[in-house]
Order: C-alpha cells, then sequence, then structure tokens
C-alpha cells in the first residue's frame, strides 16, 4: 500500500525516534488511527466524561436503582442460561457435524450461521409469532399454561437464537485439528470409552467450549432488536437493559440513558478482556 | 490473537476426519445427530421456515401488494444508501487496519487487534446512545451543528454513523489472516523490479486478498442492510424519512400489520440466505487456494 519504505515502522528496532515517526506515518496508519478516533475512542470516551459529570452519587444512584437492577438480573441471568444452554447443545452439534457423516450435514453446516446473517428484527418478529400462543411451537405449550412468547421466556429463546453459532464455531476447528492418535493410543492403552472422553478428549475443549460461552453471553447481554420484540418489555418481569437505555433516551433521561449505557460499556470491555484471556488459554494446547 | 467475537468467518472444513471412531456405537452415533437436529430445528429452522410460510400465507398477490407500498420503498431505498456509504467506509478503513496489522510487529498489536473488535462487544444500543451523545442537541459537538444548520442525529447522517459503527471490524477481521498468510515475500518482489506503492497494492496484493476481502465486503453489507439496534437509536424511526428495512419490520408489527412486516422481514431473510451462500462459496475458494499454496 502507499507507504514510503522509510517511514515503514520496520520490526527491527529502528534509530528513529517516536516523534519522528509519529509524524512521518505512512497512509494506512495516518487513516486508521484517525477512523478509529473519529469513529471509537471519541464516541466512548465523550460517554464516559458526560457519565462522570453525573457525580459518582448520583451515578451510583441511578446505577443501583431498583428499576436498573432488575434490568440486570433480567439481562445477565436470562443471558447466562442462554450460553449456559448453547455450551452443551452447540458442543454436541459442532461434535456432530465434526465427526459423523450424514445426509443434510452441509447445508446444516451452513445453517448454523444463520443467526448472523438474519436481521435482529426478522428474528424477533419470527421467533415471536412462532412461539406465541397459537404459535408453531407455542401452542404445545399453550395448553400447560406455560407462555413463552413476551415473557421471560421468550427472552431467552431469542437470547440463544442469536447466541447459538459461537459455541459451534469456536469449537469446530478445534475438534477437526484435534489429533485421533491421542485417543486411539488411550483406547490401546485399555481406557473405557467414557475414561477417553473425560479425560483425553473434553480437557482441550474446554477453553474454547469457555470462549463459545462468554462471546455468545457478551453478544446476548448487548442484544436488542429480537428481544425487544420478543419480550413483553414489563419493569422488574422481562425489561432489559438496552430496552430501558432506549426509553431512558426517549424521555429526554440522557442522564440515567449515560449511567446506564457506561454500565453496560464497562461489562462489554470486561466481557472482552475475559475472552481474551480464555483464547490465551485455549492456545497452551496448541502445538 | 484472533479475538473473534464473529466466528462467522474461521472455520475449517467440515469434511475431514470422517469416519467414526470405533468406539462409538452406532445408536449413540444416531441419538446425538437426533438431539442436534431436533434443537436445530426447534430453534432455528422452524422460525426460518415460519418467515416464508407467513410471507405468502395469503398467496404471492398480498406480498406483491405489499411491496409496492410508499413507506415500504422508501425504507428499501434509504436501506440501500445507508449500505452504499458504510460499506465503502469500512472498507478502506479495514484494508489500512489489515495491512498496519498484518505487516508490523510493534508493541501493542494485541492491544490494537482487540480494540478493533470493541465495536461488537458493545451493544448497538450503547453504540447509538455514544452517537447520541456526541451529536445529538445537548451532544458535545450538538451546539456547533444547530449554528450551521446541520442535522445529524434523527436523519441519515447519524444512521450512517451507527452502521458504520457497528460494522467496523469485519473487513479487517477477515484480511488481516489472509495478508498474513500470503507474506511480504511477492511485494518484495515487486518493489524489487520498481513498481511503486500503488503498483504494488494493485498488482500485488489486491490480487492475493480478494477473496477474504470479498468475505469481509459480504458479512459488513449483511449487517450494514440489517442492523437495528443503533440505527433504531439514533433515526427517529420516521416512516418515509428515516426508517430503514428493519425499523419497517419492528413498526409494522407493533402496529398490527403483520403482512407489511413479513413481507418486508421476507426480503431481508432472502439477503440472509444469499449472504450464507456466498459465504459458504467464498469459504471453499480461500481453502482452495489455501490448498494449492
Amino acid at each position: 500500500m502507499a507507504a514510503s519504505p522509510s517511514a515503514v515502522p520496520n520490526s527491527k528496532s529502528d534509530s528513529q525516534s517516536f516523534w519522528y515517526r509519529l509524524t512521518h506515518l505512512s497512509t494506512p496508519w495516518k487513516v486508521t488511527w484517525v477512523y478509529l478516533s473519529l469513529m471509537l475512542f471519541v464516541p466512548v470516551i465523550a460517554m464516559m466524561l458526560r457519565a462522570s459529570t453525573v457525580g459518582p452519587a448520583k451515578f451510583w444512584e441511578i446505577a443501583t436503582s431498583e428499576i436498573a437492577l432488575s434490568t440486570y438480573n433480567v439481562t445477565f441471568l436470562t443471558s447466562l442460561v442462554a450460553a449456559a444452554i448453547n455450551g452443551v447443545f452447540g458442543t454436541l452439534i459442532a461434535w456432530v457435524l465434526v465427526r459423523y457423516e450424514f445426509p443434510g450435514k452441509r447445508i446444516i453446516d451452513a445453517a448454523v450461521d444463520l443467526p448472523f446473517a438474519l436481521p435482529t428484527s426478522v428474528a424477533g418478529l419470527t421467533l415471536a409469532t412462532v412461539y406465541s400462543d397459537n404459535g408453531w411451537i407455542g401452542s404445545l405449550f399453550a395448553p400447560f399454561g406455560i407462555k413463552i412468547a413476551f415473557t421471560r421466556l421468550g427472552l431467552g429463546v431469542a437470547m440463544i437464537f442469536i447466541s447459538l453459532p459461537f459455541v459451534v464455531r469456536t469449537l469446530q476447528p478445534v475438534l477437526q485439528e484435534m489429533e485421533k492418535e491421542v485417543e486411539e493410543s488411550a483406547w490401546c492403552l485399555g481406557a473405557s470409552a467414557w475414561q477417553t472422553f473425560w479425560r483425553v478428549i473434553l480437557p482441550p475443549l474446554v477453553p474454547p467450549i469457555l470462549t463459545g460461552v462468554a462471546l455468545g453471553f457478551s453478544r446476548a447481554v448487548g442484544e436488542y432488536g429480537s428481544t425487544v420484540i420478543i419480550a413483553g418489555n414489563v419493569p422488574f418481569q422481562d425489561l432489559i437493559a438496552p430496552v430501558l437505555i432506549f426509553q431512558r433516551l426517549e424521555q429526554y433521561d440522557y442522564a440515567g440513558a449515560t449511567v446506564i449505557g457506561t454500565v453496560l460499556l464497562l461489562i462489554s470491555l470486561v466481557m472482552l478482556l475475559v475472552i481474551n484471556v480464555l483464547q490465551a488459554w485455549g492456545r497452551r494446547y496448541d502445538h | 490473537m484472533t479475538t473473534d467475537l464473529t466466528q462467522f468467518g474461521d472455520r475449517a472444513t467440515s469434511t475431514s476426519k470422517a469416519g467414526v471412531p470405533a468406539s462409538d456405537k452406532p445408536w449413540i452415533k444416531w441419538l446425538l445427530i437426533g438431539i442436534a437436529i431436533l434443537y436445530l430445528v426447534l430453534v432455528l429452522f422452524i422460525p426460518a421456515l415460519n418467515v416464508f410460510v407467513q410471507a405468502f400465507s395469503q398467496g404471492v398477490g398480498p406480498f406483491f401488494h405489499n411491496l409496492v407500498e410508499q413507506d415500504f420503498l422508501f425504507a428499501v431505498k434509504l436501506t440501500l444508501i445507508i449500505a452504499l456509504i458504510a460499506v465503502p467506509l469500512n472498507t478502506v478503513f479495514g484494508l489500512c487496519a489489515a495491512w498496519a496489522i498484518a505487516r508490523h510487529q510493534f508493541p501493542g498489536r494485541t492491544l490494537l487487534l482487540s480494540i478493533i473488535d470493541i465495536p461488537f462487544a458493545i451493544s448497538p444500543v450503547v453504540a447509538g446512545l455514544m452517537i447520541v451523545l456526541l451529536y445529538g442537541r445537548n451532544g458535545w459537538f450538538g451546539p456547533f451543528l444547530q449554528a450551521n444548520d446541520i442535522k445529524i442525529i434523527f436523519a441519515v447522517p447519524g444512521m450512517v454513523l451507527a452502521t458504520a459503527f457497528v460494522t467496523m471490524p469485519f473487513v479487517a477481521r477477515e484480511v488481516i489472516p489472509v495478508l498474513e498468510e500470503a507474506g511480504v515475500d511477492q511485494e518484495e518482489a515487486a518493489r524489487t523490479l520498481g513498481a511503486n506503492d500503488w503498483q504494488i497494492f494493485w498488482r500485488v496484493t489486491l490480487p492475493n486478498i480478494r477473496w477474504g476481502l470479498l468475505y469481509g465486503l459480504i458479512l459488513t453489507n449483511a449487517r450494514a442492510m440489517g442492523e437495528f439496534g443503533a440505527v433504531s437509536v439514533v433515526s427517529g424511526n420516521i416512516a418515509g424519512k428515516t426508517q430503514t428495512l428493519p425499523l419497517f419490520v419492528e413498526e409494522a408489527y407493533k402496529q398490527y400489520q403483520t403482512p407489511s412486516a413479513y413481507s418486508a422481514a421476507v426480503l431481508l431473510a432472502g439477503l440472509a440466505v444469499v449472504t450464507l451462500i456466498l459465504k459458504e462459496i467464498l469459504e471453499r475458494k480461500t481453502r482452495i487456494k489455501d490448498a494449492a499454496e
């Protein structure tokens, strides 16, 4: 790309000073930093500074108000359950896709990515229909008095839907690269199928499974499009944090929106850190 | 370091290592396959199928009738315009960032990779909120924008910003691994032969990364056209003015115009299906290339 060789900061520690390099960045570097600053750093800093003007006492009061606490409870607990369910079934799906041959496998493999490609409002719309009292699946539960759409259960279904691909896609490459020989030698040494699974197969899979669960959780916590449609958005029942932010904004309560937004932002950043650590842990098994 | 917030891309072949392990009894195999498929049917396939069934439940006539509504046509146009601005912006940024990261070793390289991922980690609503806090009436740039009569929030520029924000990482993420794999040898050879930077980029680098780049573009476009949360915060959602297709779907549903909602939804679902098919094709392309090298 458009970089004069002299300006490229070389991997060999060159004698040029830091300032010289900073003022003689090549065009791609300039574009990267300017775009990142305008699009990412300035908005994030603006929100943090805005939140700090509220004052620590007031910040704490808004962040831990009764309604805010209930939305955290709904958002995080439901996301965690949804991510955990996908942890189990995602592992199973990845296993089946890597280890077995069966008709329709390629289509199923490709379809796993559907939640990434399908716009969230469409997902919310169709899930609300299918899981409503007279929908295809909801009507099976309705006779037992179980309502899914417009309750916390529906919220969970939407969160399961949008976080489904993470575990499968994180685990698939790891399963594929796993050496069959290790398993076979375990059998040769007299291990049972069960022992082989627990002692040999599972340990290297734990980090990618946890990474996938963390990714799914992080996505479910922030999800808005599908959840806002399928949830009833009743305060203290199935009102989630992103919807609360939206409502605060609609009421021109900028302080309230900013504080809860900052809480969510900080949690997202922590999750990003956790995911990085989990991935570093997973690489321990790389050879 | 690969901090994959969406593992949309990085997937190895799914056909290798076929064959059932000797210890797996057939009934275990089919039980596991059965459970996996049942789960996918309940969570994934029935909802996906439902979009198409509902859209055409009263035949093709009402479907087309819904499609020529004024507000709907406007939503389609606006969705296309926003994607047409946001996608190229992120492509330029993505290429620059990918080159900067893949071609250099520097302290904080891993940190920069994680920073580029931040938009995936942030809730779309929070992304929208940040843009409102910057460009809104009470925002940092609010007074300046008002003095100059520039409208960003509740207008198209804000929606473009929101879309560009949430789709920022895709191109960079997809291009970085391809760029790393391609290596610098060919570029250096071209330079030795007297090619300038642009020539090297167009004739050597771009052909090497074309499938990865295309892949990133498709993902960016799909998300850009489908984004709901961030766009919804900054748009004000006025039919015929600031309503994109995903917003149209929600609005129609809320107004109990379910047939309209499904007519629009089926278009977006079609986009999703096309995206998945292209993705599958491009994955094979990159794979074949990898195998050949």
